[in-house]
């Protein structure tokens, strides 16, 4: 299991290759990448804001429960800080499993549990001035989802 | 002294991002006040719903003791992925 927090950009391709290989008994990998967007002008950059240290912990916890639920071999979460052009990639996670199913659901619950429980803040800077992004209802329903379904 | 660090929009909102509160407070709860006294507005976004507060990087509920050496987070609703 792998947690990074870390200001430089990343490949997701490169990231998903060096995930796949070497596994013989995971007969399945989901990986998914999260990008930032430009909002036709709107956004010229994002800012993203941790709390080192007590980011990477959440996210293991997090990834930690990702793992025992969904029966997991392994699982990547590359996170991004600092400032983010729009187009590249800002978040990354990956998860091996025996069988598709449970490496589909655990990108899932891993995406929607550091939407909205992992601490980051962002910032939204374009044109018409900055302002921070509070999370939506829906990042809140989505988690509800699996708080609801019994492990 | 206590160290205070503030997260996201309550950074911007106070106008700093970290501070030593003296005289050292006993508890969170004489924390907040002496947040309050210093910056009613701070005080008042702190105590938002939604805000959560770490004391050495483990979230805490209701008031608790702190030690000279505690760094206490202020953390906003949080937006990652």
């Amino acid at each position: 299991m792998t947690i990074r927090v870390q200001i430089d950009p990343f490949e997701p391709g490169a990231l998903l290759g060096g995930f796949c290989a070497g596994r013989s008994e995971s007969g399945a990998v989901v990986s998914f990448t999260g990008l930032a967007r430009a909002e036709h002008g709107a956004t010229a950059a994002l800012e993203l804001e941790s709390y080192p240290g007590f980011t990477e912990a959440q996210i293991a916890r997090i990834a930690e429960d990702a793992r025992r639920r969904f029966g997991l071999d392994d699982l990547l979460v590359v996170h991004r800080t600092g400032e983010i052009l729009p187009g590249e990639a800002v978040v990354f996670v990956a998860a091996a499993a025996r069988h598709r199913r449970a490496a589909f659901e655990a990108a899932d619950y891993l995406m929607d549990y550091l939407k909205s429980r992992a601490p980051f803040w962002k910032k939204e800077h374009g044109p018409e001035g900055s302002r921070w992004i509070e999370p939506r209802a829906e990042d809140h329903d989505d988690l509800e989802r699996w708080e609801k379904t019994p492990l | 002294m206590a160290r205070v660090l503030l997260f996201g929009p309550l950074r911007d909102l106070a106008g700093w991002r970290e501070r030593e509160i003296a005289p050292q407070p006993a508890s969170l709860f004489g924390l907040k006040a002496a947040l309050s006294a210093l910056d009613p507005e701070l005080g008042e976004a702190i105590a938002a719903p939604g805000v959560q507060v770490a004391v050495d990087k483990a979230l805490v509920r209701g008031d608790v003791a702190l030690a000279a050496t505690s760094e206490i987070a202020f953390l906003p609703p949080m937006s990652g992925g």
